[in-house]
């Protein structure tokens, strides 16, 4: 069971509290992940990668594991820490102020 | 008992201020979408518990939010909204050609018959429709077509702000982008054509050139469509032939510099601006809050000030933050930059904040309700 944190706009969009847990078959990577996330709550394309790009939002970020993994290939196996459940695939926005 | 419900759209969120007909006592309802950019919010002529919005946020992007109960409760619909074809390139600020991308949606204007079809201004300046009541959006590219690799962003982003849905004219559309000008189409949006002759702008190369004219906001009466009025970057103007021409009618304006225009729902020829001192300075002249009204459809103006800011006030009206009712007698409401959204129940007489400390107002619509 992979474990998705998002942050609380997408949290309120998707109408739900805590983490996500969600059952990702084969290759535990950001693109099945998102894939998983996006087919059961479908609000949520569009808000965290392109819809049609399949990119990442410039402003959002993906953590685990104490590791930035923003900029890593969509189709990079995620640490297995992620794959067992032992720790979060955690999604946020970037920081901004001003 | 009939009763307004005014749908206000923030920085911040959206907030929906109902009253009775009276309008004198307000309850105010949100925010909806807190904390998300919520450019605008508009009901269906032909149901008016439908409700659509547009919530976006540099993080997350755009969504579209539904209501099916007057704003009580709302659905997120689909926010997929993709240029037909290979969508070329318009102008960058260097003169470059820059690809067309999709930023967000400014304005939503529901069908004039149908709760299901909605039509959405987006920027890059595009026109879009879903017939689906918000689940699908498909282009109506005409429009680009018409001259858009000539089109140039303004300061404010290359937006599609206005839609007028002529009444009379089945399939007649008006349309205004910043800066591109007035379009207009007369087969539902498959064609168009740009209507901007008679204007005249001293900020590009060819003053009075088919397309580049800032244009900030259209405003039309149902009962007469053929009749627009317009707020351009600088100077209000006026068509009487569906905007095959204009002529100023800015007349004794303290400024012609502003954003939003907007008729009375009983008097078509009874408009009303909010003139700001410049484009480099976004406040009113003088630090007075004034709406100005004529009563002749222009060139003779009177200031509206009781119950306004006379005095050190340096706020703005944006170009979708002011619209009417259909009581009587008409009611006209405006938001501001500085979070207050201003009430007159006599047509402009008096003024009285219905709210002071909201976020900063990017739009301000009205249903009368029966």
């Amino acid at each position: 069971m992979i474990r998705v944190a998002l942050p609380e706009h997408l949290r309120t969009l998707a109408r739900i509290t805590g983490e996500v847990q969600l059952d990702v078959r084969g290759d535990v990577t950001q693109r099945s992940v998102l894939d998983a996330l996006e087919a059961r709550h479908p609000m949520l394309r569009g808000t965290i990668r392109d819809q049609v790009t399949l990119r990442r939002r410039a402003y959002v970020r993906f953590f685990a594991c104490e590791q930035d993994l923003s900029n890593e290939l969509p189709d990079a196996t995620l640490p297995d820490a992620v794959a067992i459940g032992a720790e979060p695939f955690r999604i946020l926005g970037a920081m901004a102020g001003g | 008992m009939s009763g307004v419900r005014i749908l206000v759209g923030t920085r911040k969120g959206a907030f929906v201020l109902t009253s009775d007909a009276k309008r004198g006592r307000w309850e105010v309802a949100g925010p909806h979408f807190a904390g998300w950019e919520v450019f605008h919010v508009k009901g269906s002529p032909s149901d008016p518990n439908r409700l659509y919005a547009s919530q976006s946020s540099s993080w997350f992007g755009q969504l579209i939010q539904r209501s099916s109960d007057g704003g009580k409760t709302w659905e997120p619909v689909g926010n997929q909204f993709v240029y037909d074809g290979v969508p070329g390139t318009h102008l960058w600020y260097d003169g470059t050609p820059h690809p067309w991308e999709f930023a967000r949606v400014w304005h939503l204007e529901p069908s004039l018959t149908d709760p299901d079809t909605v039509y959405a201004g987006v920027e890059d300046a595009a026109l879009f429709r879903s017939s689906d009541g918000g689940w699908t959006w498909q282009e109506l590219p005409g429009l680009r077509a018409c001259s858009g690799s000539a089109w140039q962003p303004g300061a404010g982003g290359m937006c599609l702000h206005t839609i007028l849905l002529d009444p009379a004219h089945p399939g007649r559309i008006f349309i205004a982008i910043s800066s591109a000008g007035a379009f207009r189409s007369d087969d539902a949006g498959k064609t168009w054509r740009p209507i901007n002759r008679g204007l005249r702008s001293e900020q590009i190369p060819n003053p009075t050139a088919e397309v580049g004219h800032c244009v900030h906001r259209i405003a039309m009466h149902p009962s007469r469509p053929n009749v627009l009025f317009m707020q351009k970057h600088w100077d209000v103007m006026r068509s009487d032939d569906a905007g095959e021409s204009w002529r100023e009618v800015s007349g004794n304006l303290p400024s012609d510099f502003g954003f939003p225009i907007e008729v009375h729902a009983h008097e078509p020829d009874t408009i009303y601006v909010v003139p700001i001192k410049s484009d480099s300075e976004h406040y009113p002249p003088d630090g007075k809050l004034r709406v100005y009204r004529s009563r002749t459809g222009g060139n003779e103006w009177e200031a509206l000030t009781k119950g306004l800011p006379q005095s050190d006030c340096y706020v703005n009206v944006l170009r979708d933050a002011m619209a009417v009712d259909a009581l009587d007698p008409c009611g006209v409401y405006f938001g501001t930059s500085g979070g207050q959204v201003y009430a007159s129940a006599d047509a402009g007489d008096c003024w009285a904040p219905i709210v002071r400390d909201l976020p900063p107002v990017l739009s301000v619509e009205v249903q009368t309700l029966a």
